[in-house]
């Protein structure tokens, strides 16, 4: 697969929001590792203080500063570019949104101390909000430094909040707008929702193949659409935790149906020497049964969330749980199927 | 799986009259709102006065119980079986009414209104940062005040962090307490000569606020905090008191969670925070275990067998293969997927039993994985009744 040949490419800021749950902090981190090709930096957001990504990739707390976590997910054979990772506060954005633009983080300080985070988290969380985003779309844009060529990071991976409140954190400017008409602090949420509402920025939704996240899924998708006049795109729909099917179609049907013959399942057991005692054989075709009506409900909850139209990538369940390796099989398996 | 801990006596909670308020938390995604709605049912069918507050209850699962709008006052649940004398309600808290008629209630009609109106009331009633969770202990303040139910099940907000609820009236109290709030209303309390006498820092302060906010922000701010003043001490008040309510006896906290790493060390990290507030904890379900009617049969032994299958059903090799497809081709694949399902139990037990270890005093109830999405009155039957039959 080319470089240019993505379903992504020009895409810059990728958001991902999905239910508590469904493996949003996980999969964001796999899109970092499946993005960061060789020669490329890509910068991976934590905004929700949880410090889930220090815990993905096994490392101590993320400070208030972009640090470098893993190599990204390289060719066959190769090594991959570089993801580095920021846990953003809005504490720490409000400092920075001072220093940055005002050359005052003695000031902020002292702001700080007297509770204007607090004020803004507990008061407007559309302040807050403005300066967590403000921090992504920042080093989104940020160029390397003494040369007018090139941005500093290929892409940015944003683990955003989750999908009941995707659409008012990224709706910032028309949030700010209510408490401010004009200001700085209009002018900065501008600044920022227009990065936001370019084509450079999607916002993904991950997901399970399960009824409230699906629902969750659809619904998060439409507010978008709705809060934001389809102004801010909805990205991809990332299947998660899916369980493979076991058997064939026609076998997962029979099975369904309760019309599998038994006899078949007793002889196969005798011949691995397995006895059929206690109704061994009865007892897993039950269990067949189960298995068979759960991927006809992972089947009915994949139809339902095409209705959105959106591309859509899955990834399979990792049984021995998430660790280092298990990220990035899944972030193979993102760049197999086009995300990155 | 059974994990090594003391059962969760679900029934007993239920229908010792004392027991007023039970609360469901968790992180998000793990059926809290399923364990509340099951709860409920089940304490209303042995004979409660049971309200179910729920705050973000899955489309279907609230129809079930015939929520069909957010209309903040509890409805009367159909379907329910009251022989026993008892009977259920359920609401679904809209936090901007709950937050409106609260201003209603502790202001004149010209301040009342004048606060509806200020932008920064606007954003701070309708946003989900922390507004849910002050709002849902609000209305569980208020439900028990009325003294309507004997019982009220709430299950809590899905926060960003799952604490967020036992933070609130502490965050309020905190903020409250700001110093920037007691500088926003200075000078509607004292006039500017006052200002004068204040630090130097002040002056720093306004400045980079003006720059931040701009003057207009800064100023709805002020009209806003200054509107709102005579309403903090109410406010503060009734979330100590609400606080309190949580601390008491007649509380029964249930931590929820999924067998999996993130929620169970969410769980662990709750139960210990429980026990710091010195909040009394009931329990924890476990919800979603994955069992296996064969289970004696070991993951091991399953996979090693379906190899063997393989191996006689290559055409060079063993007693039936010859070229016409595999004969146990079935056989194999149920031995590969009872393989799987035994891992996942096998996985969930050993982070369940992270959690027992951790916390061995903390009873447990496990609720096995349904095939399907719970969202009728039976399938919360069900689930109520695998709660109650622990030690069966």
């Amino acid at each position: 697969m080319t470089t240019r040949d993505t379903d992504w490419d020009g895409v810059r800021l990728h958001v991902v929001t999905g239910k508590g749950g469904t493996g949003k902090t996980t999969v964001s981190a796999a899109l970092a590792l499946a993005l960061a090709r060789a020669g490329r930096r890509v910068l991976l957001i934590e905004v929700e203080g949880r410090q889930g990504i220090a815990r993905l990739f096994d490392c101590p707390p993320l400070p208030y500063e972009e640090r470098k976590v893993a190599l990204g997910l390289g060719a066959k054979g190769g090594e991959g570019g570089d993801v580095y990772a920021l846990a953003v506060d809005p504490e720490g954005a409000l400092l920075d949104y001072l220093e940055m633009f005002y050359n005052m983080r003695r000031a902020g300080k002292t702001l700080t101390r007297i509770g204007v985070v607090d004020f803004a988290t507990t008061i407007a969380p559309g302040l807050s909000d403005v300066l967590v985003t403000g921090k992504a779309t920042e080093a989104t844009r940020r160029r390397v430094a003494g040369r007018n060529s090139g941005h500093l990071y290929h892409a940015v991976v944003m683990d955003a909040p989750p999908t009941g409140r995707i659409g008012r954190f990224l709706n910032v400017s028309t949030e700010v707008a209510d408490l401010a008409k004009v200001g700085p602090i209009k002018t900065h949420a501008d600044t920022v929702a227009k990065v936001i509402r370019s084509p450079q920025t999607v916002v993904h939704f991950v997901t399970t193949l399960e009824e409230m996240p699906v629902q969750e899924t659809l619904d998060g998708i439409a507010e978008l659409q709705e809060l934001t006049d389809g102004t801010i795109r909805a990205g991809g729909i990332i299947i998660n935790m899916s369980r493979p099917a076991m058997l064939d179609p026609a076998g997962l049907a029979a099975a369904a149906a309760g019309s599998l013959d038994p006899a078949e399942l007793v002889l196969g057991l005798k011949a691995a020497g397995i006895n059929d005692n206690h109704g061994l054989a009865a007892d897993l075709m039950t269990e067949l049964s189960e298995h068979a009506r759960q991927v006809a409900l992972q089947d009915r909850e994949r139809d339902e969330l095409l209705t959105a139209g959106l591309p859509h990538y899955e990834l399979p369940m990792i049984p021995d749980g998430i660790d280092l390796a298990g990220l990035y099989q899944l972030a193979a398996r993102l760049r197999e199927q086009g995300a990155a | 799986m059974t994990v090594n801990a003391p059962k969760l006596d679900m029934d007993r909670i239920i229908d010792d009259r004392r027991t007023r308020i039970i609360v469901c938390c968790g992180s998000g995604g793990v059926g809290k709102t399923t364990a509340a709605a099951a709860i409920g049912l089940r304490a209303a069918e042995r004979g409660r006065q049971a309200c179910v507050l729920t705050v973000d209850p899955a489309r279907r699962l609230a129809q079930s119980m015939g929520l069909t709008s957010l209309d903040n006052t509890p409805r009367q649940v159909d379907g329910v079986d009251t022989s026993g004398g008892g009977s259920l309600h359920a609401m679904m808290l809209d936090m901007k009414r709950t937050f409106d008629e609260i201003v209603e209630a502790h202001a004149d009609p010209d301040r009342a209104a004048q606060i509806l109106a200020n932008p920064f009331y606007q954003s701070l009633s309708s946003s989900f940062a922390g507004t849910q969770e002050y709002m849902a202990m609000e209305k569980l303040g208020q439900l028990r005040h009325s003294d309507e139910w004997d019982l009220i099940v709430v299950d809590t907000p899905p926060s960003r962090s799952a604490l967020d609820f036992l933070d609130a009236p502490q965050r309020l109290g905190r903020f409250l307490d700001g110093r920037l709030i007691r500088l926003l209303t200075v000078p509607a309390k004292a006039g500017m000569s006052y200002m004068k006498v204040l630090n130097a820092g002040f002056a720093v302060m306004t400045s980079a606020l003006t720059k931040i906010l701009g003057t207009q922000v800064l100023k709805d701010a002020q009209t806003f905090v200054t509107a709102f003043d005579t309403m903090f001490g109410g406010f503060r008040e009734r979330a100590e008191w609400t606080y309190r309510l949580l601390q008491a006896p007649g509380t029964a906290f249930l931590v929820v969670a999924a067998p999996e790493a993130d929620a169970l060390r969410e769980a662990s990290y709750f139960v210990e925070r429980l026990a710091a507030e010195r909040m009394p904890l009931a329990g924890l379900i476990l919800n979603r275990v994955h069992v296996s009617p064969a289970a004696r049969l070991s993951a091991a032994r399953s996979l090693a067998a379906a190899e063997t299958l393989d191996l006689h059903d290559r055409p060079d090799g063993g007693d039936g293969g010859n070229g016409t497809g595999p004969r146990y081709g079935l056989a194999a694949a149920v031995l590969r997927m009872h393989a799987e399902r035994m891992n996942l139990g096998k996985r969930e037990r050993r982070l369940a039993e992270h959690f027992t270890s951790a916390h061995p005093a903390v009873p447990v109830a496990e609720v096995v994985a349904q095939p399907e999405d719970v969202h009728d009155l039976d399938g919360l039957r069900v689930i109520g009744t695998i709660l109650s039959q622990q030690h069966a």
